[in-house]
């Protein structure tokens, strides 16, 4: 997640002090994803060294400083909105492995398994169903927090469904002619 | 009291050698005010055991128990007296009689039991204007949106005194809104004291339920815990 873009998204509408930007972040996410205010300052300290904000002179007190935008950071602002987010598969996702090394265990049922991470996300789930059920309080931006972590939660039951489905045919079909398998390899990444 | 229960319910189509155990040995109960989901995939017998909890089929062996009245060795009926006025169903594909209005719809089934005409309409316009179809009524199934025939047939599926909602796959190709839209209103329903039972693929519809049981290859074979309150998701880490 970038809190690095997120506060120079909430500069760009004006200078602020790194408390107020604290808050103002909570809030537009939310409340989902807390944020400490040593996090706050670090980050400014970095986004200043950077060039892309400065302090605000006009914007302090005895107490706290106050930051605002610079040109640079407006720039790289309008670069992250026009960019792409990182839609890759982590580089070793631990459940495909898990399930994979699975099959070839012996003693190791693939099934119960699968059935134990199901049932955990669909707990997962639920939890986050019930902060939805009162649709009166429920603010936009936590609406939408929400509906990305079901969404997210969902497409791994889903792979665990497809993933069960396909073991089961293949047990049930015939045998593979032992053709060589062509190798697939995912894109070694970088990150 | 439960609304619904079974007791070691087994379902067997055909004979011998094609012989298909379609459900084995479900116990499931279901009190006033409880939403169960069963999630399982196409084939695992969750709408068998709908069809068998609604007592629109007998089960080969085990009991079903609808508002405490055994249904084994009761007349077909009773039965069907004891789901007119106890079940209501909601289904994929809504089920909507197209030659009646969304009112006449909803309120046949009360007429059939033998309510009064006006009543039943009385019952049938407070039922859809409490799913927000008030402006609906007078429309037929084929001038309405597929969201709008759902919360029709879900009206249909709670008006009067039914008070065990089964639903099987209520969402069918709604999108994921309309589908969100669907489960508020079953559950809305239960915190109102109805219990229902919702059969589904989807985890999403599923996790609007209190408890969910897995299904597979006719077996119960898991169940969610209740799950602790939403603030503990909000509290975890503030990683960057």
């Amino acid at each position: 997640m970038s809190v690095r873009h997120a506060l120079l998204a909430l500069l760009s509408e004006g200078p602020k002090y790194g408390l107020q930007l604290r808050q103002e972040f909570e809030e537009r996410t939310g409340d989902v994803w807390p944020l400490n205010v040593g996090q706050v300052y670090t980050t400014l300290g970095r986004l200043e060294r950077d060039g892309l904000v400065e302090a605000d002179d006009a914007h302090e007190d005895e107490r706290q400083r106050g930051y605002r935008i610079t040109a640079e950071g407006e720039k790289e602002l309008a670069a992250w909105f026009g960019t792409p987010s990182e839609a890759g598969s982590p580089p070793r996702d631990e459940l495909v492995i898990k399930v994979l090394v699975a099959m070839r265990v012996p003693g190791v049922e693939v099934g119960d398994v699968i059935q134990i991470h199901r049932r955990h996300l669909v707990e997962l789930m639920q939890q986050w169903t019930r902060i939805k059920e009162d649709e009166g309080r429920l603010d936009l931006a936590l609406a939408l927090a929400v509906d990305a972590e079901l969404f997210r939660l969902e497409s791994v039951v889903r792979w665990l469904d497809a993933a069960e489905g396909r073991m089961k045919r293949s047990s049930l079909g015939p045998a593979p002619a032992a053709t060589p398998r062509p190798r697939l390899r995912l894109r070694a990444r970088s990150r | 009291m439960a609304l619904l229960e079974m007791h070691r319910v087994t379902k067997v189509y055909g004979e011998g050698a094609s012989q298909v155990l379609a459900v084995r040995d479900i116990d499931l109960s279901v009190a006033a005010g409880d939403l169960l989901a069963v999630m399982g995939p196409s084939g695992s017998g969750k709408s068998t055991l709908l069809t068998i909890a609604g007592s629109l089929e007998d089960p080969t062996s085990g009991e079903v128990v609808i508002d405490g009245q055994l249904l084994s060795g009761m007349s077909r009926n009773d039965k069907a007296r004891l789901r007119r006025r106890s079940v209501g169903y909601v289904f994929q594909d809504f089920n909507l009689l197209p030659g009646l209005t969304a009112l006449e719809n909803v309120s046949l089934p009360l007429e059939l039991d033998g309510v009064r005409a006006r009543r039943a309409r009385e019952l049938a316009a407070a039922a859809l204007e409490e799913l927000g179809l008030d402006e609906r009524v007078a429309h037929f199934p084929d001038e309405l949106s597929g969201g709008e025939r759902q919360r029709v047939a879900i009206a249909r599926a709670t008006v009067g005194e039914r008070h065990l909602l089964l639903a099987d796959e209520p969402s069918g190709a709604l999108d994921s809104a309309s589908g969100e839209a669907v489960m508020r209103m079953v559950l809305a329903a239960c915190r109102r004291g109805l219990g229902a039972v919702v059969v589904t693929h989807n985890a999403q519809l599923a996790s609007w339920a209190d408890r969910v049981v897995f299904i597979r290859d006719g077996r119960l074979v898991d169940q969610t815990a209740i799950p602790p309150s939403p603030e503990s998701l909000l509290q975890q880490g503030s990683e960057p």
